[in-house]
């Protein structure tokens, strides 16, 4: 991307992956010699000071989770989070496909910055390629000592495992995650307690999302005001992946500064909406992020700007609609898609989000009165706040936003007994 | 000779269950790698998958029936996983699904009386920017058109029948 300052994707090139040679040419593990040079404290907080927030979703600050770590040596565990199934999600897959030493490196830096012997990287069953990247990358780790034990001369060791998934989104949650790794029946587990006091097989536990170690050799080689001067707004820190998809002219997976407004997204990267169409609606971060209208054009894509706006920046996958999509057919689709991947542990979930597929299919198909209206703004009552895991809580994103947003064109599928757009 | 393994790789995971803290942790691995050997899951897989861990069958299978990759009953040689999630559908992925139940002549969960293709659904495939996408096997293909899907079915029929 011209123009906009490329860090994640430094390396990348169409049909190629950079492995250790073309990795090291271009500062390659340049910032795990740093760490090691440090204290594990002083690179958490590092971390800490560059602002990075995790990369997966939620959007915690990274360096904060690190804080809560027990430093104590023992057994515990770093796993990397690859699940990457939430529909408008495919940054990760493509940072892999580019130049998966990156996640090496940063897991690396981690596992010394909480003094972690294993890590794990998690890998959904679709992303076979990126699987045999990352093995490839580990094995040229090892060999040149930037893995195993006496990592470059250091006492510290730390040692790195890929385990393929076999599907299902609800992995991705870090705790169904990690009972998808110990071969239990991947559920989500209760909170508290947290990963960080017992996770993988019962020992403390931090998770974190690829793109998000991705960020650390970076932030341990420029230092936390270069990183967060990456972004456009003073609120964000450092670039992103934005997976664009839709109704798009362009719909290709690009690094852009954090704080980015929308239209310039929108507009100049994404080359507008396709076939010289309007833009009516978009998930700004993924399937669970409620809908941002024309209207929000103009807002910074950070964390803190999307949350004011009543959205999330989630995974920072933009999925366009243009003017000719009906937003209760959309919010159908997804809605299927959150019933189908529940994993039936809660009631509110498993049935709730049926109840909620099912009356949007009858007010879609023009067989919807007042009455379904009024069921689902009390079905979204009914699952929020309720749900075991945040599975159904990003499933009512959409609709809330369908609700609250395009409310006129709910009520107008109600009064004309069809698709007004069909 | 067991037609659900192959030694080599029966003695590799008694040898490392027998050597790690948890086997439990090899039960996906361990179902991948019957289902790409046999290319489905049977009862017997789940048995064996359970003696070779050490670890009871009813573990075995709480596992094998949550993934929707893990296949309980017989597919065809060749699975077929459309994605029908929201950037798929909103590219055409109902006229692709559509024309991909022609093509083959069947629908959603079923298989072609040849034996070559099972047909899936499935939720987004990660290949949002090249939707519609579909996976056939571990491969991804994005962009698909009714033409690209005809030549690439042609493809995997030759390839099996070969
Ligand atoms: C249903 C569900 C699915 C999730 N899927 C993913 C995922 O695919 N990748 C990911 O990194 N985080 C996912 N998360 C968030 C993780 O639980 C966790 O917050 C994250 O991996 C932490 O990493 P981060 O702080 O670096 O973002 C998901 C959460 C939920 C509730
Ligand atoms: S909210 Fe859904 S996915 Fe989460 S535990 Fe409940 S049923 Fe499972
Ligand atoms: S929505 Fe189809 S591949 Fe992501």
């Amino acid at each position: 991307m011209s123009g906009y300052p490329q860090v994640l994707f430094k390396n990348r090139r169409p049909g190629t992956t950079a492995f250790l040679a073309e990795y090291e040419a271009g500062g390659g593990y340049q910032g795990l010699r740093r760490a090691l040079t440090m204290t594990p404290q002083q690179v958490r907080e590092l971390v800490k000071a560059s602002n990075l927030r995790g990369r997966g979703g939620a959007g915690f600050p990274t360096g904060v989770k690190w804080s809560f770590f027990p430093e104590e040596p023992g057994e515990k565990y770093l796993l990397a989070n690859g699940d990457e199934m939430e529909p408008g999600t495919y940054k990760d897959h493509q940072l892999l496909l580019a130049d998966p030493h990156q996640l090496v490196e940063g897991m690396a830096i981690a596992a010394f910055a909480m003094q972690i012997p294993q890590g794990y990287v998690f890998l959904r069953y679709a992303y076979e390629e990126c699987a045999r990247n990352v093995e490839q990358a580990i094995a040229e780790a090892e060999a040149k000592g930037y893995l195993g034990r006496n990592i470059l001369g250091s006492d510290f060791a730390f040692e790195l495992h890929v385990h393929r998934s076999a599907g299902r989104y609800i992995l991705g949650e870090e705790t169904a995650l990690i009972n998808g790794l110990e071969g239990r029946r991947p559920n989500p587990r209760s909170k508290p307690p947290f990963p960080a006091q017992s996770g993988l097989f019962g020992k403390p536990t931090n998770v974190n999302n690829i793109e998000t170690f991705a960020n650390i050799p970076h932030i341990l080689n420029h230092g936390a005001e270069w990183y967060q001067g990456l972004s456009r707004t003073p609120e964000g820190a450092g670039t992103m992946l934005v997976g664009l998809s839709g109704h798009l002219n362009r719909t290709e997976c690009v690094e852009l500064p954090m704080g980015i407004p929308l239209r310039e997204v929108v507009e100049q990267i994404g080359g507008g909406v396709r076939g010289g169409r309007k833009f009516k609606a978009c998930l700004p971060g993924g399937a669970s992020t409620p809908f941002l209208t024309a209207g929000q054009l103009d807002t910074p894509l950070d964390h803190v700007h999307l949350e004011k706006s009543g959205s999330r920046l989630g995974t920072a996958g933009v999925t366009v609609f243009d003017d000719a999509t009906c937003m209760v057919a959309a919010t159908l689709n997804l809605a299927r898609f959150f019933a189908r991947e529940s994993c039936g542990w809660c009631t509110p979930c498993r049935d709730g989000l049926q109840v909620i597929v099912w009356l949007l299919e009858e007010i879609e198909g023009g067989r919807g009165h007042a009455e379904q209206l009024a069921m689902l703004h009390d079905q979204v009552k009914n699952i929020s706040g309720r749900s075991f895991c945040a599975l159904a809580e990003g499933a009512m994103g959409p609709v809330g936003a369908l609700l609250e947003r395009f409310g006129d064109e709910l009520e107008d599928h109600v009064k004309r007994g069809h698709c007004p757009l069909r | 000779m067991n037609e659900l393994l192959p030694q080599n790789q029966i003695d590799a995971f008694r040898a490392k269950a027998a050597a790690i803290a948890h086997p439990h942790e090899l039960i996906v691995d361990a179902l991948r790698a019957v289902q790409s050997h046999y290319g489905w899951v049977p009862d017997a897989g789940v048995d064996l998958v359970a003696t070779l861990l050490g670890v009871l069958p009813v573990e075995v299978e709480e596992v094998a029936t949550f993934y929707d990759k893990i296949f309980r009953r017989p597919v065809g040689k060749r699975v077929i996983h459309l994605c029908d999630s929201i950037c798929c559908w909103a590219n055409g992925g109902e006229a692709i699904a559509a024309h991909l139940q022609t093509a083959l002549g069947i629908g959603f969960g079923e298989t072609t009386t040849d034996g070559v293709f099972t047909l899936l659904p499935t939720c987004c495939l990660g290949a949002c920017g090249d939707a519609p996408a579909m996976m056939v096997g571990l491969t991804t293909h994005g962009r698909l058109t009714a033409e690209k899907i005809d030549t690439i079915l042609a493809g995997y029929r030759a390839e099996v029948v070969k």
